[in-house]
């Protein structure tokens, strides 16, 4: 435990985290020198996150090792020591405070500035760092956060973070910091990594802009299932090779590989849409598919499934839906459960209509719904008359489920609905899936999973809240997905 | 302290109806002990009268807090107010008019509803605000309608809102009815479901496919229109309307939601509890006054005890696993 010359300014060793039955993060190598850059790539749910997360300290990891310059810290690791030693981030949400000043953000992140004058000190600090970063920038020091643009929002987020006061300033995190910049903005952050990183400082950049990485980054790591995939100098990878390594992941072999006949499309047009201003391809659903919603998290699916719903007996010009529709939440918090209510009344809250005799509820139909849906989705409860927050998430998810798939719709559209949803479970939904869209329902899934993309009958890649591809079946590959998904390696 | 505390906030959690009761049963042994028994009879009679209003009124508050976490309608005293003299001017003190004279004041309440809807959902103005403003409104309407002239009930009118019926008076039965199918609308019906979605999460519900503006829109206009039927009925009580007779209904009917075990952050109500908390907010004005405490005291009196209340029996919810 001496320190050496030669000793790497972080070394992970078998870093271990599991969210209930989901494993995060499944033993992670990696070392971080000072003076170099180091990219991070990888497909959604990689685990990239999660890894930037413990080294700010706001994650705990279940097992391994964390040590700086060759000192063991894993026991007293948290966000307060990561300060200490000089490990800041810039997280894709962005963390300023809207309704405040530039110059009052930044006293937020930097307590060091106190007494008497602080507003000047830290106008002056804020000013010198964002003319250095962003050379001829236009941001006005006293305007509110609320009135910047994203992308300047951005730049003020970047300079506070690289805004040097008392403390040491040695490992950087820059997760997705260029996603709302434009190109000449992004070029002068990246050439300021350079510099940076040229005088000692060491930058872990997170891109889906593949382009950037490789240009700036002396060493690039790939990403999946929680594991390092690969790890070369960037001189040893192009654009090419470094889509091909993300798409190496090592799938569990599925139970069930679906039918890889493509189905006809002749069956008649329940669902269109056309994303609003973006773009002019069209998703089109037909009576008995299930449509695959793909493409990198939060460019625009839930959006479009929330259009979707809200087209249903309705006259909106963009979407069109015949028939009636159920949504499965995938935040089952903010969009699916009813925390003060039973199993029960979770379940039966879509279904409450067809459930009336003279006008009110009859209770003996829908305690005959709970059981039949309990029994079907095998959720496991002893009481369907439980608070719906007795169940595990899983189960959870499936009353969600139950709640769909026991209405009366036509149109089902799921909203990733399997985010930590343990195999077993999504076995049996998968299953359920299936033999409903046998039946004539229709199903729009959208999933970061690329597995489940393979058994939809169609499949549409979304990209910045626009359609940008589309794909039968017989045509779904993983590095086909990720191409359409990425926009430089886009044709 | 703390203990205490808690476990009648286990208590409360168990019952929520229950506590409203508990209190109203001791503040009424309290005044009759100090009274020597004297007028014990007197003094349920009135309470029944009297919290039958804040039981009408409270009705439709609570279908609106239920609807979540800053719903509320402050615009009920206008609407008693303008309510109360459309009524006693169509009824004109003749009895064949007296039930075009309710169907007139239930009118003003649907009308008073859709407006404070259409500024919450069309001008997207926050309840609190929206209602607060249109009661300026309608109080205005009613100062420009009534020109201060008091127009007697009709008899039979008068008659129903004091009357009684086996010892009971009759307004409380038909508050009682009123409350049965309150309960029936928010626990059996579509609609009753949909609030109490809608009160627990906003979102979740227009995805499950509740139609909430639809839902949140009945629930102004119930809550008006309830307000403006007792409106009407406080009218026949005291003999004409008055301008400023609503003037007591908006802590009430709000207190009464509260005390009687509603959720303040929306959906979970309980009608049940309406009557004990309005039974115990009559009877603690009323324990107050034969204790001859002075205004001053028994306003402060009446503040602090709401306060406690509210700080045991809506203490926080059961918390999520």
């Amino acid at each position: 435990m001496t320190v050496t010359a030669e000793a790497p300014f972080v070394r992970l060793e078998n870093i271990i985290k599991n969210y209930g039955a989901v494993r995060a993060l499944g033993g992670v190598e990696l070392t971080f020198n000072s003076g170099e850059c180091v990219g991070l790539v990888g497909h959604n749910g990689a685990g990239k996150s999660t890894l930037m997360q413990v080294l700010a300290g706001n994650v705990q990891p279940d097992g391994g090792e964390l040590s700086v310059l060759g000192q063991n810290e894993s026991m007293s690791y948290g966000v307060q020591r990561a300060l200490e030693l000089g490990v800041r981030c810039v997280f894709q949400e962005l963390s300023l405070c809207p309704n405040l000043t530039v110059v009052e953000n930044t006293r937020i992140r930097h307590p060091s500035i106190t007494g008497f004058g602080w507003r000047k000190r830290a106008s002056l600090l804020i000013r010198s760092f964002l003319d250095d970063i962003f050379p001829g920038n236009s941001i006005a020091v006293d305007d509110l956060v609320a009135d910047l643009t994203l992308g300047q929002r951005q730049m003020v987020e970047i300079a506070t973070v690289f805004a040097k006061t008392t403390s040491s300033l040695r490992l950087v995190i820059l997760d997705e910091p260029t996603s709302s910049l434009d190109h000449a903005i992004a070029g002068q952050l990246l050439a300021y990594v350079r510099r940076f990183v040229t005088e000692g400082g060491c930058v872990i950049l997170i891109s889906h802009i593949l382009g950037e990485i490789l240009s700036t980054c002396d060493r690039i790591v790939v990403m999946g299932d929680g594991r390092v995939v690969e790890e070369r100098p960037a001189a040893r990878f192009t654009k090419h090779s470094l889509v091909e390594a993300m798409g190496h992941v090592n799938h569990a072999p599925q139970a069930h590989q679906p039918e890889t006949v493509v189905k006809a499309r002749t069956a008649p047009v329940v669902a269109e849409i056309q994303p609003p201003r973006r773009g002019s391809m069209t998703l089109t659903a037909r009576k008995g598919e299930i449509i695959g919603l793909g493409g990198l998290a939060g460019q625009g699916q839930t959006t479009l499934l929330v259009l979707l719903q809200r087209s249903a007996g309705r006259h909106i010009s963009f979407a069109r839906c015949s028939g009636p529709v159920a949504f499965v939440a995938g935040d089952r918090q903010t969009d699916g459960v009813f925390p003060l209510w039973s199993i029960g009344q979770n379940i039966t809250i879509r279904s409450l209509g067809t459930m009336r005799r003279f006008g009110l509820i009859d209770p003996k139909k829908e305690r005959e719904m709970e059981r039949r849906w309990k029994e079907r989705m095998a959720i496991r409860t002893p009481d369907m008359a439980n608070n719906i927050y007795t169940l595990s998430g899983g189960n959870q998810q499936k009353a969600l489920f139950a709640r769909a798939l026991a209405s009366d719709a036509e149109i089902i559209l799921m909203d990733d609905p399997m985010r930590g949803v343990d195999i077993g479970t999504k076995q049996e939904v998968y299953h359920i899936i299936r033999s409903e869209a046998a039946k004539g329902r229709t199903f729009i899934w959208y999933t970061t999973e690329f597995e489940e993309l393979t058994s939809c009958d169609y499949v549409y890649v979304l990209r910045d809240g626009a359609i940008v591809s589309e794909m039968p079946r017989s045509e779904i590959t993983e590095a086909k997905v990720l191409q359409s998904s990425f926009e430089e390696v886009a044709q | 302290m703390i203990s205490t505390v808690s476990k009648l906030r286990t208590f409360a959690g168990k019952a929520p109806w229950g506590f409203s009761f508990f209190g109203a049963a001791a503040i009424f042994l309290a005044t009759i002990v100090f009274t020597d028994g004297v007028g014990a009879g007197q003094i349920i009679t009135t309470a029944l009268t009297f919290g039958t209003m804040y039981v009408i009124v409270a009705l439709g508050q609570m279908y609106v807090i239920t609807a979540g976490p800053g719903n509320v309608d402050l615009s009920i005293p206008s609407t008693i107010a303008l309510a109360g003299a459309v009524s006693m001017k169509i009824m004109d003190g003749n009895d064949a008019l007296i039930l075009w004279g309710l169907l007139a004041a239930i009118g003003v309440g649907i009308a008073v509803g859709c407006f404070n809807f259409a500024l919450i959902r069309l001008l997207s103005i926050p309840p609190i605000i929206a209602t607060l403003s249109a009661s300026f409104l309608v109080q205005s309407a009613s100062i420009a309608y009534g020109r201060g002239l008091r127009i007697r009930p009709p008899e039979a009118f008068a008659e129903f809102a004091t009357g009684r019926i086996w010892g009971l008076p009759t307004l409380a039965i038909f508050a009682l009815l009123l409350t049965v199918i309150g309960s029936v609308v928010l626990h059996r019906t579509v609609y009753g479901r949909s609030v109490t979605a809608i009160g627990q999460n906003q979102r979740a519900a227009g995805l499950a496919g509740v139609k909430v503006d639809r839902v949140r829109w009945t629930t102004y206009v119930i809550c008006a229109s309830l307000a403006a039927l007792c409106g009407a009925v406080l009218a026949g009580f005291s003999g004409g309307s008055s301008l400023n007779m609503g003037e007591e209904y908006l802590l009430a009917s709000i207190a009464v939601v509260v005390i009687g075990g509603s959720s303040v952050a929306g959906g979970q109500s309980n009608v049940a509890g309406l009557w004990g908390a309005s039974l115990f907010m009559y009877l603690l004005v009323t324990m107050l006054n034969t204790f001859g405490v002075g205004a001053g005291i028994r306003m402060i009196m009446t503040g602090l005890m709401i306060v406690a209340i509210i700080t045991i029996a809506g203490g926080p919810k059961p918390s999520r696993t």
